[in-house]
């Protein structure tokens, strides 16, 4: 299936749109939240809750604000 | 004895009541031109936006057996059960830029299954079918399994029989009912009963985390009660924290479970109704709420334990049933009728997972089985007739499972479902970046890493059972000299990717013929309102883009 010529300008851009050094970001809440030496451990306590609870809990913050961060870099490159 | 539970029954039916009427209304909800179309049925004429596909997607993979299954896990081995966060933080970045490649690819060439896309990029019927079959197997189980949930929540309130059938009883009932919405609706039903069931349930959770540790004496006290019980145990792999030796294990399953959970059928089925490439990032975003939420539910296994919850009797004498210490938690702390609310919430919470379950095996049926060698020429119209018998079927066979056989069978199945449904991760996940292994290659890969998973898993044992004990295998089986576990979908979706990786070599050399990929480099990253798709019924019925092989 030959792609028809006058698409070639729309596909450079969305190319450029998916390609983007923000991406590696998305490793960090990929490998930081099953490296069980940060958070296998009782102390310190907040509001009662083991340090293997809370920081666990607060990675689902890491994975949202990444995620977030690189949604919101990468969208503005495109043509919207 | 169900008479003392009379509020709750009557609460828990007035809320299965109003979302039944909602699900048969749901088919003139953002009405279809055309409902005879499997892409209206079957996918909810891909249009769902933001909130829509938030509510969808979250009801979809935070299901009820979920909510019991992980507390129940809690309650009885500690920290292990709590994999189930860090699970469902990592597949999100995970899947990012994975699902809108899936998206896009999908809505430019019509695709509706996984199989659909395997079988035009690797222009292979045969892989296509063993995608299909995988989906298919992974799925009905998992369905099953919806059942266990609601179970949970009849036992407690007393509703049982001494016959197996007046026991099935309530729950043949409720699968009717389900069964006839999603038969008239497709994936609108469950998209808007999503809306009640996801309320109820961040409303019964809110409540209970702050409730409950008022009551109990502080979350401070919940973990002590939790540690002491777990110090006091025999079994030297529970208590709050992980040990040495299921480090590996707790991880890998956290990892391997990542990424198995969008290859299920089911949650393609989620990602290919939304509208475009920017609600699926969106979500991705925001999906962790319900992270957070299921982090808080696997806490209610605690707190049973601090309350002192004795789990209800299992199904064989002696055995005791883990899955009911949420609703009885709820029964000991709450005035009935809000127990009421949260069965409600769990029974629901099970509706919405089944019928997207439902409609994604009837879908893989349809595309990949049925009209790939039973009716080539099948019109759309025939199409989504036939995903809407086979969901009524899918769903027959999911009662029977739990009606006719031990509802062990079930969870045994949907432990394998999870290392099985990792076998099609290179065919799927990578051969959208990369056309890179050869079409053989990945079906040989395909059987080495399912024979080697069903392998591993019946040698592992459990303090109860001698095979299919659970997901961690010795790696001491292996000859290692350590008393280490580790998942065995990891383990067996390596050896997959090795087998075809090599095989891929060979037969390069040898230059067995690779087929024609019918997608271009552009055709993954096409969007909303792309000019090159081809509208309505043509784009199912051109011969000269999908060559026969």
């Amino acid at each position: 299936m030959a792609a028809p010529e006058p698409e070639a300008p729309t596909t450079a851009r969305s190319r450029a749109k998916d390609h983007s050094p923000w991406n590696w970001l998305l490793f960090l809440p990929i490998v930081v939240p099953l490296i069980p030496v940060f958070f296998n451990g009782d102390a310190p306590r907040i509001f009662g809750f083991p340090r293997y609870y809370w920081l666990q809990l607060a990675w689902i913050l890491l994975g949202v604000s990444t995620t977030t961060l690189v949604y919101q870099m990468t969208k503005k490159r495109g043509e919207h | 004895m169900w008479r003392d539970h009379l509020t709750e029954i009557i609460v828990f039916s007035l809320l299965f009541l109003l979302v039944s009427a909602m699900g048969f209304v749901a088919a003139r909800w953002r009405r279809p031109t055309d409902m005879a179309h499997l892409d209206e049925w079957g996918l909810g004429g891909r249009s769902f936006g933001g909130w829509i596909t938030w509510f969808l997607v979250g009801g979809d993979l935070y299901t009820a057996y979920t909510f019991v299954a992980v507390p129940a896990l809690m309650f009885g081995a500690g920290a292990a059960g709590f994999f189930a966060v860090p699970y469902t933080i990592v597949v999100y970045p995970l899947v990012f830029l994975v699902l809108i490649r899936l998206w896009s690819v999908s809505h430019r060439h019509g695709f509706v299954t996984p199989a659909d896309f395997v079988r035009t990029r690797f222009d292979s019927p045969v892989l296509a079918l063993l995608i299909a079959i995988t989906g298919i197997v992974a799925t009905m189980p998992y369905i099953a399994l919806q059942l266990v949930g609601i179970e949970a929540v009849l036992k407690t309130m007393g509703v049982t029989g001494d016959s197996a059938l007046a026991r099935h009883l309530p729950i043949i009932i409720a699968f009717a009912i389900l069964a006839a919405y999603t038969y008239q609706s497709g994936l609108r039903a469950p998209a808007l009963i999503a809306f009640v069931k996801d309320s109820l349930i961040y409303i019964v959770i809110l409540v209970a985390v702050i409730y409950l540790p008022y009551k109990l004496g502080g979350w401070g006290d919940i973990f002590d009660a939790a540690d002491a019980k777990f110090q006091a145990s025999p079994n030297p792999n529970d208590g709050i924290l992980l040990n040495g030796n299921n480090q590996l294990q707790y991880v890998t399953l956290a990892f391997g479970s990542a990424l198995a959970l969008f290859l299920y059928p089911h949650s393609i089925t989620g990602v290919l109704a939304s509208r475009n490439r920017d609600v699926i990032k969106r979500n991705m975003s925001a999906l962790p709420a319900y992270s957070l939420l299921l982090g808080l539910i696997a806490l209610l296994g605690y707190m049973a334990i601090a309350a002192g919850v004795k789990p209800l009797p299992g199904a064989s004498a002696g055995s005791v049933d883990n899955n009911t210490i949420v609703p009885l938690l709820f029964d000991q702390q709450f005035p009935d009728w809000f127990a009421g609310v949260a069965y409600a919430a769990i029974g629901i919470g099970a509706l919405v997972p089944a019928a997207i379950m439902s409609i994604a095996a009837a879908n893989l049926f349809t595309r990949n089985i049925y009209k790939e060698y039973l009716k080539r020429d099948a019109t759309a119209a025939q199409e989504a007739n036939v995903s809407k018998i086979t969901s009524l079927v899918v769903k027959v066979g999911a009662v029977a499972c739990i009606v006719f056989l031990d509802p062990q069978f079930s969870i045994d199945l949907q432990l394998i479902g999870g290392v099985i449904i990792l076998q099609t991760l290179p065919a799927v996940a990578l051969g959208l970046y990369t056309r890179w292994f050869h079409r053989t290659a990945l079906i040989v890969g395909w059987v080495a890493g399912m024979g080697l998973g069903m392998w591993m898993l019946y040698q592992v044992a459990s303090p109860t059972r001698k095979h299919f004990g659970g997901s961690a295998f010795p790696l001491e089986k292996f000859g290692f000299d350590t008393p280490k576990t580790i998942y065995v979908g990891i383990v067996a979706v390596l050896v997959n990717l090795a087998v075809a990786a090599l095989l891929t070599l060979i037969l390069r050399a040898v230059k067995a013929p690779e087929g024609v990929d019918g997608t271009t480099p552009d055709d993954y990253f096409a969007d909303e309102g792309d000019p090159r798709i081809t509208p309505g019924v043509d784009r199912d019925a051109d011969p000269a883009r999908e060559p026969v092989a």
